[in-house]
């Protein structure tokens, strides 16, 4: 019994780590069709929100809270993905609807300079960069019209990119100066420590359960919820899903799709973000920590059937359990009088690599008789 | 060459020899390190032909070519790895001396036999090409998902390899410069220069295989399951048996780029089937012009030659270049830089610029054969 707990446990927290992780391209790839091989480089961008949000609380004036930084860093990290990943839909995406192969290359190219881009500039320049964009873009929506459509419409504008700019030089300038560790680039990996209420475990009953994959399991709980309640009850959430169901038809009923797309895409991006924080609880941050996250993510959304939110939550605790199951070597102690043949077999799958290679496997037989994965979307599409 | 000459094609018959000129003067011109890189980035752009065939003719985009150049490239090695162990204990690999290995693994056993060898380094990428494309094909599962799949199936394939220091050395690879072939050493001058040569002629052989493929019936059915594959369908074509056929083609030469390779850069391991490799050699065609066989030749010697430059005087821009040379291409570049050197690109951007003067032709000309196919 307590076997199958721990066994569960573990398999669930593993599922909630690639769940978040891929709750950002179940929204991407299933309601926009766009492939986003830099949603793993908008994990890693979400990572280093969440290192430099703690060195920020390290500081002697914020040491008192240092406690809650993770609070902090959740919202940040949301924000920056978004705003990247806006920046991105804006730029080069909007160009390539309806082309999925051609955004993959295009993402693709995207997730290359993101990566070289955090080993060569240094992070407190980033983070300047990244306030100039947020307030650049928020500035306009946030000023009054008045203002905007005044006779010195133009004037108005960039003075608010100037207010930007200066606002993000006077960041970058400040963390630089008084944070020595991001003043200068590296691409070695940083770690970020987490606050003392998260580290050690809970005990119960005998078992012990690790407070980071607690929180995790809490984040992506709250994260699941919160995008849930916002397609299906919000405005905007129909408004989406309407754009999904019939773009053309949607552009005539009068829904803005240009907005629709960069809000999806934003949200997406955000919660590539959101995973970034929970995937710094777990292990180092690097350039490249988003690219192993990626393919697992991919395989998630394929399993779980493109465009359902619940086929992608069953596919990735279905994944975490199987991984742990095959990788921790489970089987064995589960059913110990294995005939040797087999228990040879199990015994060379016992890694998490070879784990991998095993779920990935039994997904693509299973996509042999369900080739639309768990929940296939219903419709009166012609296979085109 | 002789039915060119009496066509009066003799430009052609020029470029030819011309070519042929290059490749027998080339080790007497470029040092022996430039010969090398040479060599290895024209095996990969046998690499590139198949991937144009499946991607630029077939409309499959594969993101695990990587998987079929490295088994080309570990079946090379394996067989030159056993063929220069006869004098360590027990007659196989030092390696396994390692990890207290004492018996061959059973699938070593064939890669005794030099025929046997040249037979699996194609033969071995094709059928697993031809196994993984066909469970796909066979659902219907097509576009980018099957690109992801073949990307999953990379990873599959990068982390068994890995993995497994009993079976073929794990993450060290099998090294081939110190391993000997015909009683000299793989990594000597001598043998690298044949294998440039070989390399060269493996080149030249590929580009017309598949040059004779994309022309014929074949071609044409290709051409039609990337345009329209279930109009194909309703016209009594069976697209998955073209499709498995053609994927495992672009197998089979990954298999010989990858061996080429291996013998030339003197070492296979699993690092030949990381992700990113494997993007790298889409981009390769994609810069050159997908659909233009000569596109994907010269984009693979291009760009890994302009990496090679490019990453020692300058290694923090390398990422910054591809990255911008895949946005670039898609966006502003879609043929590749032949595609549009064959549409009359350098024409119409100095008509933009004012410089040419501007053909009037009818409308119906321009778009002959280039109308729009709805999807």
């Amino acid at each position: 019994m307590q076997l199958l707990l721990e066994s569960l446990f573990n398999g669930v927290a593993i599922g909630s780590v690639l769940l978040v992780a891929a709750l950002g391209l179940a929204i991407v790839f299933g309601l926009m069709g766009v492939i986003n091989l830099a949603h793993g480089e908008l994990i890693m961008l979400g990572a280093y929100t969440t290192y430099v949000v703690q060195l920020i609380f390290k500081l002697p004036a914020l040491q008192p809270v240092y406690n809650a930084y993770v609070l902090v860093a959740i919202p940040l990290a949301f924000i920056v993905s978004g705003v990247v990943g806006i920046l991105l839909e804006r730029t080069v995406i909007r160009r390539l609807y309806g082309n999925p192969l051609e955004t993959l290359l295009a993402t693709w190219g995207v997730s290359l300079i993101l990566q070289q881009f955090v080993r060569s500039v240094p992070l407190a320049y980033a983070a300047g960069l990244v306030l100039a964009l947020v307030l650049g873009f928020s500035l306009p929506i946030i000023l009054p019209d008045k203002l905007l459509e005044g006779p010195r419409a133009r004037l108005v504008r960039a003075g608010s990119w100037l207010v930007s700019a200066l606002a993000g030089v006077l960041l970058a300038g400040g963390l630089a100066s008084q944070i020595s560790r991001i003043a200068r680039a590296t691409s070695r990996n940083v770690d970020v420590t987490a606050p003392k209420w998260m580290r050690g475990g809970i005990e119960l009953s005998g078992m012990t359960f690790p407070v980071p994959r607690l929180v995790i399991i809490v984040i992506t709980i709250l994260a699941v919820l919160g995008i849930t309640w916002f397609l299906n009850r919000s405005v905007w959430g129909m408004r989406i899903r309407a754009v999904t169901q019939n773009r053309s038809m949607s552009d005539c009923l009068g829904i803005s799709t240009d907005t629709v797309d960069v809000l999806t895409f934003g949200i997406g991006s955000g919660l590539a973000g959101i995973a970034g924080v929970a995937v710094s609880l777990l292990g180092s941050v690097g350039p490249n920590v988003g690219t192993s996250y990626i393919v697992g993510c991919f395989m998630v959304v394929v399993l779980g059937g493109v465009g359902n939110l619940f086929g992608t939550v069953l596919a990735s605790f279905a994944i975490g359990v199987l991984t742990d199951l095959i990788g921790a070597g489970r089987l064995l102690s589960i059913w110990p009088s294995m005939p040797a043949p087999l228990a040879s077999v199990v015994d060379f799958f016992a890694t998490t690599s070879m784990a991998q290679v095993m779920v990935f496997a039994l997904i693509v037989v299973f996509l042999q008789f369900r080739p639309a994965g768990l929940f296939p979307q219903r419709g009166r599409m012609v296979e085109a | 060459m002789l039915k060119a000459f009496q066509q009066r094609r003799w430009p052609l018959v020029i470029v030819w020899v011309l070519i042929i000129a290059a490749i027998v003067a080339a080790p007497a011109v470029v040092s022996g390190f430039g010969l090398n890189l040479l060599g290895r980035f024209l095996s990969l752009s046998i690499v590139a032909l198949g991937i144009d065939l499946i991607w630029g003719f077939t409309g499959l985009l594969s993101l695990g070519q990587g998987i079929f150049f490295a088994l080309g490239g570990y079946a090379a090695a394996m067989y030159l790895q056993l063929n220069s162990s006869s004098d360590e204990p027990n007659g196989i690999p030092e390696f396994f001396g390692l990890y207290g290995v004492d018996q061959l693994p059973g699938f070593w056993q064939p890669f005794h036999s030099p025929w046997f060898t040249l037979i699996a380094i194609w033969l071995i990428p094709a059928l697993l090409a031809a196994l993984l494309g066909n469970l796909v094909f066979r659902n219907r599962i097509k576009g980018v998902y099957f690109s992801i799949l073949t990307q999953a199936a990379l990873l599959v394939f990068f982390n068994f390899f890995n993995g497994q220091q009993k079976l073929i050395n794990g993450t060290n690879g099998l090294k081939t410069d110190v391993t000997e072939l015909f009683g000299q050493q793989v990594g000597s001058a001598l043998m690298q220069r044949g294998f440039f040569w070989l390399t060269a002629v493996m080149v030249i052989l590929a580009w017309l295989a598949v040059r004779w493929v994309v022309r014929g019936r074949f071609g044409e059915v290709l051409i039609a399951i990337r345009d329209d594959e279930p109009r194909l369908r309703f016209a009594g074509y069976n697209p998955t048996l073209f499709k498995t056929i053609v994927f495992a083609m672009a197998g089979g030469l990954a298999g010989i780029g990858g061996a080429l390779y291996t013998v030339q850069s003197g070492i296979v391991s699993p690092q030949y089937m990381t992700v990113p490799f494997s993007i790298d050699m889409v981009i390769w065609v994609a810069v050159g012009g997908r659909g233009t066989l000569i596109g994907a030749i010269l984009g693979a010697l291009v760009i890994n030659l302009a990496r090679s430059q490019i990453s020692t005087f300058w290694p923090e821009g390398w990422l910054f270049i591809l990255g911008g040379l895949f946005i670039l291409v898609v966006t502003a570049l879609p043929e590749g830089v032949v595609g549009w050197w064959q549409a009359g690109g350098p024409r119409n951007l100095l008509t933009r610029l004012g410089v040419a003067r501007r053909i009037g032709t009818y409308p119906r000309l321009e778009m002959d054969g280039k109308e729009e196919v709805q999807s």
